[in-house]
């Protein structure tokens, strides 16, 4: 099993992601953001969470257009695994390649604390390992993480069971509660919260490591 | 451009005195130029000199086996075994965040960072001390908002997690705000860079970002009290790019681990001026910078500004010649400027060469090494005045007012705006005593504090600097790390003053003594003087930050009280009221002496913990608020009410030193019984947690309506 982690020069999770993919077995190399192809038969990309250009535009806008776009979303096309925490959610947003966007937090100031989140939907390599309405506890850390989209999409997201979860009790101002979205194939997964972040005791939980151990198995059993 | 002649008002305007400029003309036996005046303005300013301090400051305890490098550099270094090494260090950044809060603090965050990756750390804690004015004040909730966010801002992006830090409200910074920065990074201590060049004809690069006109001459305003010119030093503050100095960070280290590094400096306060004076003189070497050759991003600079812009984010190294082309490809990997902008050169001359003219040309290291130094006259802090009788409180009305107000309720707000997980080692998070991080790759940890309580420290400098260093030692012993090292960052008002000057002496030698006796030496800080408005200083504010080593990190003190578990008391009853926190915050009075601090007690009672830590679950130093404070917080903690078999309002809120209160289980409170015997430390059973109310000797609340007040009382205030 064959994992990539994008590096952008204000990535600041991508070490944290890599180890995370190590430990569910991923063999996994890092990949500047300025090459413009993958390593071959890579099964998962990450795309790290961070500030990939300082955000000093919109959030992800830059890195949406980097040199090693072209290559992610080939992957993507190609039926690739794709996890993108934070950063990598609003890049991915940018990018088209999943729908809507990151606004500011509801409340306009950064946010870094564990949430519950609950798990809305299995059918996925990455919820897999969980059940349908389990809570889980993954902490989130951004100031952009107010998820919207126009009403179409909401209530095609809800309708075709895209979202893979949702907060218990929504910090950013999230339409919907909405914390992370699939692509219709369900090999594309965004979102806010961090589950590298919970996947080693000593992160004081380690809920988020069944997401990991869940595209490990897919791939396994594939 | 002509310059402008020297005159009078032009020295004074560079705050330099009469007998400064004396001195200036003796040295150079000659009128200096405007861009000579200016650097020499940058040299020996208070901020750069130390001129008022330096002679203080040389008392310190500063050695040890574990210190690899202690003051002197961009930060100390410590050794952590197995070849490892923290670097470390404490910086103010108060002026300018009292005047542009978002970019003072910001930029304050940034340079302490540059300061731990200039030595080849890689920053891995983060923590800061701050102290606002009153609530109520009209300036406190646009600063508070502005600094918070400032930090968050930059540490986020950078991509360094927050670990810890304190917060203060009094009326003596209302018109002073103090930012203080801390950062840790982790080397091996084997590739540690330091500042000296060496070696003739070597190229001077300069890296990062470009220069600017912005923060010319911030380092001598920062020398310099505020009155009501002050919106008028906007311009004087710098702007923060943390993602450039992410990159610049990266590129530094990849650079350096390619071997092509000498020397190097961060470009701090007085930017080009002290890097470049630093490098050459510490190795004993001349430095001619050419500036036509210097990256900058405003149209027609002068010499002058160039040398005094504080523009963040840069470098200086000397690099070994051969490997030019090795630097310039890693700095073009990350879209930084690079540019060779001098050499180091035989003669002792610092020579600025700006469109072919010769702008400034001064003798290096009597530039370095002259700058004046004061024993400024000093009045001992007399005596507090006893504190006399004080009424009995009811417990639980003392406690709220303690836990409802500002000073001492849970601080969620400010922590939710830093992230404190990224790197993945964060193993306990900002909150009571020290944060914890893992030391990447191994099993060792590294825990973190800042302390300072600057209400003691007026009453009695002596042991309210000693009391600082001890609660930094007990804030690093409750998490079960043993204690490595200090930084320090004295913050007081105007030296000129006798009596500040008397605080300032006073408060060094408690902090010597308690930093020799409890064998944490100072390996780096710094000094902020000046802070004050209108005449009006601060209180006395020497933050100790201070570094503690957990060797095996499974063996860290971080559980929860659980149900039924006993709280032990280690160090004896409470008596001492005086300039305690149920004074100050209940019945609105500072009175009375600081509790006296016995270095040999903490010590004993320290070791002790250590020793003991397999037997105690959870553990909190006792400081402020005294034991009802602690059993609270530890309690709450822990989602358990709790007990206290205590009455009295000493005996609740008085603040002794070298205490702690844990929680075991009954069979570990037996071990920890006769282990207190056999070490002549006093421990007794005080109470028992579980429940849902707090009872303090019999007063009673429901600990849920407590912890309501305890953990919505900043955000009521400021939200």
């Amino acid at each position: 099993m064959k994992a990539a982690v994008l590096v952008f020069p204000g990535s600041n999770c991508d070490r944290d992601l890599a180890i995370a993919f190590r430990a569910a077995g991923f063999e996994t190399a890092m990949v500047w953001h300025k090459e413009t192809e993958l390593p071959a038969d890579v099964d998962l990309v990450g795309v790290p969470g961070g500030f990939s250009y300082g955000d000093y535009l919109r959030c992800g806008a830059i890195a949406a257009r980097s040199p090693i776009a072209a290559a992610l979303k080939a992957h993507a096309d190609r039926g690739g695994f794709v996890f993108a925490p934070c950063n990598g959610f609003q890049i991915l947003t940018e990018a088209g390649m999943l729908p809507g966007a990151l606004l500011r937090n509801a409340g306009l100031k950064y946010i870094c604390r564990t949430v519950g989140l609950r798990v809305e939907e299995t059918e996925s390599a990455f919820t897999s390992r969980y059940d349908r309405g389990q809570v889980i506890d993954v902490p989130i850390a951004h100031h952009e993480g107010n998820y919207t989209a126009d009403d179409e999409t909401i209530a095609r997201l809800n309708g075709e069971n895209l979202v893979a979860f949702r907060y218990v009790a929504t910090p950013n101002g999230a339409t919907d509660g909405i914390a992370g979205v699939l692509s219709p194939n369900r090999r594309v997964l965004g979102m806010m919260p961090h589950p590298e972040r919970a996947a080693d005791p000593l992160h004081g939980g380690t809920d988020g490591a069944a997401l990991f151990a869940g595209v490990a198995a897919a791939l396994v059993s594939a | 451009m002509t310059d402008p002649a020297i005159t009078p008002d032009l020295i004074a305007g560079h705050g330099l005195k009469d007998d400064e400029y004396a001195r200036i003309l003796e040295i150079m036996g000659r009128e200096p130029t405007f861009t000579e005046l200016g650097i020499f303005s940058a040299m020996w300013n208070e901020h750069c000199s130390y001129k008022s301090s330096k002679i203080h400051l040389k008392k310190l305890p500063t050695t040890g086996p574990q210190v690899i490098c202690g003051p002197g550099e961009n930060a100390g270094v410590v050794d952590i075994g197995d070849g490892q090494a923290v670097v470390f260090k404490m910086e103010s950044h108060n002026h300018p965040s009292y005047i542009e809060p978002y970019q003072g603090a910001a930029t304050g965050v940034g340079g302490i960072l540059r300061d731990v990756f200039t030595m080849g750390a890689r920053p891995v804690a983060s923590m800061n001390a701050l102290s606002f004015g009153e609530p109520s004040h009209p300036k406190t909730r646009q600063l508070v908002h502005g600094v918070v966010e400032g930090i968050g801002g930059y540490g986020n992006c950078f991509g360094v997690p927050t670990v810890g830090g304190e917060v203060r409200f009094d009326a003596s910074y209302n018109g002073n705000c103090l930012v203080n920065a801390f950062a840790a990074g982790i080397a091996d201590a084997d590739k540690i860079f330091y500042s000296a060049a060496s070696g003739v004809g070597r190229p001077v690069v300069y890296l990062g970002a470009k220069t600017g006109r912005d923060g010319v001459g911030g380092a001598t305003m920062a020398s310099a009290e505020f009155d009501d010119t002050i919106e008028e030093k906007r311009p004087t503050v710098q702007v923060g790019d943390p993602f450039t100095e992410k990159r610049l960070m990266e590129a530094t280290l990849e650079l350096m681990a390619t071997g092509a590094v000498v020397s190097i400096q961060d470009m701090g306060a007085a930017g080009l001026t002290c890097s470049a004076v630093e490098m050459g003189d510490k190795g004993g070497l001349g430095i001619r910078l050419d500036l036509d050759a210097v990256p900058v991003r405003e149209e027609n600079m002068t010499a002058y500004e160039m040398m005094l812009s504080e523009s963040q984010e840069r470098m200086l190294m000397v690099l070994d010649a051969e490997k030019e082309d090795v630097a310039r490809a890693v700095f073009e990997k990350w879209d930084l400027d690079f540019a060779i902008v001098g050499e180091t050169i035989a003669e002792d001359r610092f020579l600025i060469v700006h469109n072919g003219e010769t702008r400034a040309d001064l003798p290096l290291s009597t530039l370095a090494s002259s700058a004046p130094e004061y024993d400024r006259p000093w009045e001992p802090t007399p005596p507090a005045e006893p504190l006399g009788e004080v009424e009995e409180v009811d417990a639980i009305d003392g406690l709220r007012s303690l836990i409802g107000g500002v000073n001492h309720c849970a601080r969620g707000w400010i922590v939710a705006q830093y992230d404190t997980q990224v790197m993945g080692d964060t193993a306990v998070l900002p909150g009571l005593d020290a944060g914890v991080i893992r030391v990447h790759g191994t099993t060792k940890g590294l825990a973190f504090t800042a302390d300072v309580t600057p209400r003691y420290v007026k009453a009695n400098p002596v042991e309210g600097g000693k009391q600082a260093v001890a609660e930094a030692y007990r804030n690093l012993v409750a998490r079960g790390a043993r204690p490595l090292a200090t930084t320090d960052n004295l913050n007081f008002g105007n030296p000129e003053k006798p009596v500040i000057m008397g605080q300032f002496v006073g408060a060094l030698d408690g902090i010597g003594q308690a930093c020799a006796a409890l064998d944490m030496p100072i390996v780096s800080g710094n000094v902020s003087l000046y802070n004050e408005t209108d005449g009006t200083g601060i209180d006395p504010t020497p933050t100790i930050g201070a570094v503690g080593l957990i060797e095996e990190i499974s063996k860290r003190i971080d559980g929860r009280a659980q149900d039924g578990m006993l709280a032990l008391l280690i160090g004896g009853e409470g008596t001492h009221l005086g300039q305690s926190a149920l004074l100050a915050e209940h019945m609105d009075r500072r009175a009375g002496d600081a509790p006296t601090v016995d270095l040999e007690v903490e010590r004993r009672h320290g070791e002790f913990v250590l020793d003991n830590r397999a037997y105690i679950t959870s553990c909190t130093d006792l400081s402020d608020g005294g034991l009802a404070l602690a059993a609270f917080t530890l309690a709450e903690a822990a989602g358990l009410g709790v007990t206290l078999d205590v009455t009295g309002t000493a005996q609740l809120f008085g603040e002794d030193q070298g205490r702690y209160l844990l929680a075991c289980t009954f069979d570990c409170a037996e071990a920890l019984m006769v282990a207190a015997g056999q070490a002549s430390v006093p421990l007794t059973m005080v109470g028992q947690f579980g429940g849902d109310t707090l009872n303090l000797g019999g007063a009673e609340a429901q600990m849920s309506e407590l912890s309501a007040l305890y953990r919505s009382a900043f955000e009521t205030a400021f939200g």
